[in-house]
């Protein structure tokens, strides 16, 4: 990933990020939940992507944080900004944790190991009244502020999550580019290989969960923060199977796939669903049907994600 | 007592009910190295093709072989020809992805085209209850039991005592070896096909009636499935049996004694410690890992 390739999609990412200046507060709205989408994308893609471990558990994660950044800011009445660590670490914590397995296993093993995670902490959440309300979920989480400037509205907030998905991204961006990048991608390609030449792959396996795992708890503070309502509908399995599909639609393992992946599995059907023409409702309602039969065509034609169309393009120029 | 019994009883019916879907599942990764994560889904569309069936007017035994003849083609043939075929020379996950993807279209298509409501669906087996030695079983659970196990029995006998059943061993073992030996490997590797077919639509019939037909009812079944599949073993067609009657035995053990809410929790605990301490499965052989 070179510096020049980097610049259309900052530049593409200002502009619209930009629209939100004309754009109604719903829109806003939906533009901030796809930068907290995106946080948790990044961090599965560093896991998935760059690392090569299979992770069908993401949801949960993004779970966990929302999960404490409601709990914290309702009944502690802790700051946002003290939340925010707070669910960072834990995550990390747990993301170390539910790493283990993959020493031991890989590939589809994986999946359902991260999958079977998912589930417990969905039944959890959904179980545990006393702690997150069940199914009646936890009500009125604040919005932050910042040095005393409140955050409240959703063109406001809008701008904080951006801003932060923004340094989240550069943080990820600086740590492909250092030594541990390198030794990701070692373990993705050929872990035997990687181990002989001194790549401690146990450390980085379980780190690769980890930090993947962070990213995502942060996303679920600002996903409280946002919409101001927890329940554990948006965290039940199904939500990590998107995650996980959007990072692969995209392109697993380039920077910008999970960009592209998530407007595909959270920006158009919103937007379908929001359009008050008939045929787009209609399409709306066989949205997922056409997303399906794409990642089944995309595999087959397609198997390094949408991104790889340019270098595959480029190749055959080069061809010829 | 009589109690304890009741809920072994039942929850060997079950968990036999899940070691049907297991044995597709191993089957298919066996003969053709295929993880099938839409298995759950195999399960559901014969359901709707049940129900569809019998809404026209037919009998459940009739709608039960057309629905068989039809899963045959589509679930069987199609599902090889259309996307195992393309996908299977890029290896195991590119096919996990795809089959992801067609368990996503498959719940939204019968979302979108026909419900989302949860149907009831007629048991195949008469109600009631009955009293056998001081304990109280239902007709459900026994007839459950007799036609999976039934099958199950009859499918080793097929794996084990058959010229083709061999053969399909055989292809499973060692596909090149196989074929040198002269046997048809692609014909076998059908035959995986169209039995894995076979299986969810019987799968189907006798989980429905308690999982009514839903659109998303393929997410416990499949799930439960790949952990039976992987708690006994994935390389062994009696591993997967195991799997399944130890899971749905625990899982009517732990909903009763110690908290219903945590039911479904049951294999994934199971799952994850067998994986960190045998995860070659219980009955398993560990596979050469292969650089």
């Amino acid at each position: 990933m070179t510096v020049r390739s980097t610049w259309p999609w900052l530049v593409g990412m200002l502009v619209v990020a930009c629209t939100s200046f004309f754009l109604k507060r719903s829109d806003i709205y939906l533009l901030s939940l796809c930068s907290v989408y995106l946080m948790a994308t990044y961090g599965l893609n560093l896991t998935v992507g760059y690392a090569g471990q299979m992770s069908l558990g993401q949801a949960a994660f993004l779970g966990i944080g929302a999960y404490i950044g409601a709990i914290l800011m309702t009944k502690a009445g802790w700051p946002f900004w003290c939340v925010l660590p707070v669910a960072a670490i834990v995550c990390f914590v747990v993301g170390l944790v539910i790493g283990f397995p993959a020493l031991r296993v890989q590939h589809h093993y994986l999946a359902f190991a991260t999958l079977g995670f998912n589930v417990l902490v969905f039944l959890a959440l959904r179980n545990e009244e006393w702690l997150t309300g069940g199914t009646f979920g936890i009500a009125n989480i604040p919005r932050p502020t910042l040095f005393g400037y409140p955050l409240d509205t959703e063109f406001r907030f809008f701008w904080l999550t951006f801003a932060s998905l923004g340094v989240l991204m550069t943080l990820l961006w600086l740590l492909l580019r250092s030594p541990w990048g390198r030794a990701f991608a070692a373990l993705r390609d050929n872990p035997i290989r990687a181990e002989s030449l001194g790549v401690n792959i146990t450390a980085y396996t379980l780190f690769a969960f980890a930090i993947g795992a962070a990213a995502a708890g942060i996303g679920g503070v600002y996903y409280a923060s946002l919409v101001q309502f927890v329940e554990p509908g948006p965290f039940h399995f199904s939500t990590s199977l998107m995650m996980l599909l959007a990072v692969i639609v995209g392109g697993a393992g380039r920077f910008f796939g999970p960009l592209l992946g998530t407007v595909v599995i959270i920006l158009l059907p919103e937007l379908l669903r929001a359009s008050t023409v008939p045929a787009l409702q209609f399409m709306q309602k066989w949205y997922l049907v056409a997303f399906g039969v794409a990642v089944v065509l995309l595999m087959v034609w397609l198997p390094g994600g949408l991104l790889s169309l340019g270098d595959r393009w480029r190749r055959g120029r080069v061809g010829q | 007592m009589s109690e304890f019994v009741q809920l072994i009883v039942s929850g060997i019916a079950t968990g036999s009910i899940y070691a049907l879907a297991a044995l597709g599942f191993t089957l298919l990764w066996q003969a053709a190295g295929v993880i099938n994560f839409a298995q759950g889904e195999f399960v559901m569309l014969p359901a709707f093709g049940m129900l569809i069936c019998v809404s026209f007017g037919m009998p459940l035994w009739l709608a039960f072989l057309v629905t068989c003849a039809v899963a045959m083609l589509v679930l069987g043939w199609g599902f090889k020809v259309a996307i195992v075929d393309p996908l299977i020379r890029h290896g195991v996950i590119p096919l996990v992805i795809a089959t992801l993807g067609l368990s996503i279209a498959a719940k939204s298509t019968v979302r979108a085209g026909y419900s989302a409501l949860a149907f009831p669906f007629a048991s195949p087996f008469p109600e009631g209850q009955f009293a056998l030695a001081g304990v109280t079983l239902s007709y459900a659970d026994v007839g459950t039991l007799v036609l999976a196990g039934g099958i199950v029995v009859a499918l080793q006998a097929f794996l084990n005592r058959t010229v083709t059943g061999r053969a399909m061993q055989a292809v499973a073992q060692n596909a090149d070896a196989a074929r040198v030996l002269g046997i048809d490997v692609k014909r076998m590797v059908l035959y995986v096909f169209l039995i894995n077919a076979v299986l969810a639509v019987v799968t189907a019939l006798l989980v429905t009636p308690t999982y009514l037909a839903k659109f998303d009812m393929g997410d416990a079944i499949g799930q439960k499935a790949f952990f039976a599949a992987i708690i006994g073993g994935f390389n062994q067609t009696r591993g997967a049996l195991l799997g399944g009657v130890l899971i749905g035995v625990l899982e009517n053990l732990v909903g009763f004694y110690v908290s219903p809410e945590y039911k479904e929790g049951v294999a994934l605990v199971l799952f994850l410690f067998v994986i960190l301490f045998k995860p070659e499965g219980l009955l398993g052989r560990s596979e050469e890992r292969k650089v």
